[in-house]
């Protein structure tokens, strides 16, 4: 049985899971528009670490070279130290693997190196950067699987655990934004000029942000997970060979993910799906069809996306952890931002806060490159 | 245990289908040699000309295979997994694409460019192409590791997995291109098949025709 044993979101809205999920209990969110950010010609809505914080949390949290670190290694490194602490392991283990989710991670150094060595620009050279600084001695794997990289991640650690190659994972999602990102969101014309609207009729796409999360899984025995434990049940990913940036109109991916993931788990034990929600005209159509197709139309479903902005490698392993906040909480968050149900097909969207009615939750992810995931957690009684 | 079923290696200096040279390179530049390669294929798939360098170079991997296994690209395969292993990530268009926004008096953001800014497009057009709806993942190393390829697609064969997995290393990166692609499955469809182990893995990096 993989268990979670500790975890920590470092993020423009809060410091720490615990602090983020207070926050979004409030209905707080830290997005906001943004004028002349990056030497962007446009302006963007979205969530952005004010840099110095970074860099002073960073020496307070961290016994190292406050030099050495770019932002996008540092917030990791941040996630990860919390996490790792309360998870009180030895994270220098070769028991202990580290994974790392990311689509683009110091790509901003391709614009201007910042007396950074080339070698930098490349994921695996942060990944093996922050597993040294640990100490740990096993190759870091890094997930760069598009939206649905932070899930990715879970899963391989899952697989890793599951085959008795490592005792523990630590999974860390992190992304920091920069004109090359966000350039490539408007050329698309993806970006909502406001917050975002998930599962709305008057959606117009997403808003973007910064953030890092760290969860340490544990395989263990069932008797040796403690009750009230959030379980990593099972999980898949399937692609969709639709398209390259778009998913397939009828969710066949994703469906496909959320029926290998259940393997015939009780659908009523479900409190609320936590679904990718990006408030895109294509994804969250996409997402009710496959919702609907699976016989969950009647389950809770909430996005995050209003609160944090989409946090790209970051999102999969964020949004696991608020949902698994919520669920020992016995709570389904709203969906910040919607306010008129506007979808293809008839889904339920949490738009207040609600009792959660179950002991799990799926989390759902749908991304570029035709990938799709979900995953499915549970308490331990 | 689990089958090398096919496999394709792909470097500057030739094409190599289950151990034989099917192309020698005569191209000193890698889009003209993708181009060569795709014509020695006598296919008609119009996207290629769209697809980013690594894309082609992986597309062709898998064509060489997918045609060695006598499988039609339109037949979907529900039970096949995609996995790219590379240290490039997808640095060559990133470069490119930065060169679009450098500068505020000449700046043009594409779509078309950025799409191929995510690692894991090379692993979306192969899916496209071969209709593969299992499960498709990219993972980043500094190098390939037989170790790590061979566990990763293990994982991903078996019950409520998938029964085939396309698998391998694809990188491009300072104008090289990188390619070794693997058929891997349970079955063994010819007496030839190796072993699925680190070591034979091994051994087709090391084989040159």
């Amino acid at each position: 049985m993989i268990y979670n044993l500790a975890d920590c979101i470092v993020s423009p809205l809060a410091f720490g899971s615990d602090e983020c999920f207070e926050a979004l209990c409030q209905g707080r969110s830290v997005a906001r528009l943004h004028n002349g950010a990056f030497g962007l010609p446009e302006p963007f809505f979205g969530s952005l670490f004010h840099r110095e914080w970074i860099n002073e949390t960073f020496a307070i949290s961290c016994p190292d070279d406050n030099t050495r670190y770019t932002h996008f290694e540092k917030i990791a490194i941040i996630a990860a130290t919390h996490a790792i602490a309360k998870a009180d392991i030895d994270p220098s283990s070769d028991r202990v693997l580290f994974v790392l989710s990311t689509t683009k991670g110091n790509v901003h150094l391709l614009e201007n190196s910042d007396g950074f060595e080339p070698q930098r620009a490349y994921l695996w050279r942060s990944a093996q950067l922050i597993a040294r600084h640990f100490g740990n001695p096993n190759t870091p794997v890094v997930a760069s699987n598009a939206c649905i990289s932070g899930v990715s991640a879970q899963l391989v650690a899952m697989d890793w655990l599951n085959n008795g190659l490592a005792d523990y994972a630590v999974i860390i999602g992190a992304e920091m934004l920069s004109k090359f990102i966000i350039s490539g969101f408007q050329s698309f014309k993806a970006l909502s000029q406001e917050r975002c609207k998930p599962f709305d009729k008057n959606r117009t796409g997403l808003n973007l942000g910064e953030a890092a999360a760290c969860i340490v899984y544990q395989r263990a025995d069932a008797d040796q997970v403690p009750h009230g434990a959030i379980i990593f049940r099972n999980g898949a990913n399937h692609n969709d060979a639709n398209h390259i940036s778009g998913p397939s109109r009828s969710g066949e991916g994703l469906h496909n993910a959320i029926e290998s993931a259940l393997a015939g788990y009780d659908r009523g034990r479900i409190a609320f799906i936590n679904a990718h929600g990006t408030a895109t005209p294509y994804n969250d159509d996409m997402e009710s069809w496959a919702i609907h197709r699976s016989m969950l139309e009647h389950t809770l479903v909430n996005s995050l996306k209003g609160y944090f902005g989409h946090t790209l490698g970051a999102a999969g392993v964020l949004e696991t952890i608020i949902s698994s906040k919520a669920l020992l909480h016995s709570t389904v968050l709203p969906t910040l931002g919607h306010e008129e149900y506007g979808v293809a097909q008839p889904i339920t969207v949490c738009t207040e806060k609600l009792p959660a009615n179950g002991d799990s939750f799926m989390k759902l992810i749908s991304g570029f490159g035709g990938s799709n995931a979900a995953i499915l957690f549970s308490i331990k009684h | 245990m689990n089958y090398i079923n096919a496999y394709c290696r792909i470097d500057h200096q030739q094409v190599v289908v289950n151990g034989s040279c099917v192309l020698p390179c005569n191209d000193s530049d890698p889009k003209s040699w993708a181009g060569s390669i795709y014509k020695h294929l006598g296919i008609q798939y119009p996207k290629f000309f769209k697809m980013d360098t690594l894309c082609k170079f992986g597309f062709l991997a898998s064509e060489l295979i997918m045609r060695q296994l006598n499988l039609s690209p339109d037949k979907p395969k529900k039970d096949w997994a995609m996995l790219c292993l590379n240290a490039c990530s997808s640095i060559d268009t990133d470069r490119h694409y930065q060169t679009t926004i450098q500068n505020a008096d000449n700046y043009y953001p594409s779509p078309s460019v950025f799409v191929y800014t995510l690692a894991n497009i090379v692993t979306g057009e192969i899916a496209i192409r071969h209709k593969l709806m299992g499960e498709s993942s990219t993972y980043i190393f500094e190098a390939l590791n037989p170790d790590n390829l061979y566990t990763l697609a293990n994982n991903a064969i078996g019950e409520n997995r998938a029964n085939n997995v396309l698998c391998g290393w694809i990188n491009f990166d300072n104008g090289f291109a990188d390619v070794l692609m693997f058929a891997v499955s349970a079955q063994k469809r010819n007496d030839t098949d190796m072993e699925w182990t680190s070591k034979n893995i091994n051994h087709c990096v090391a084989k040159q025709t």
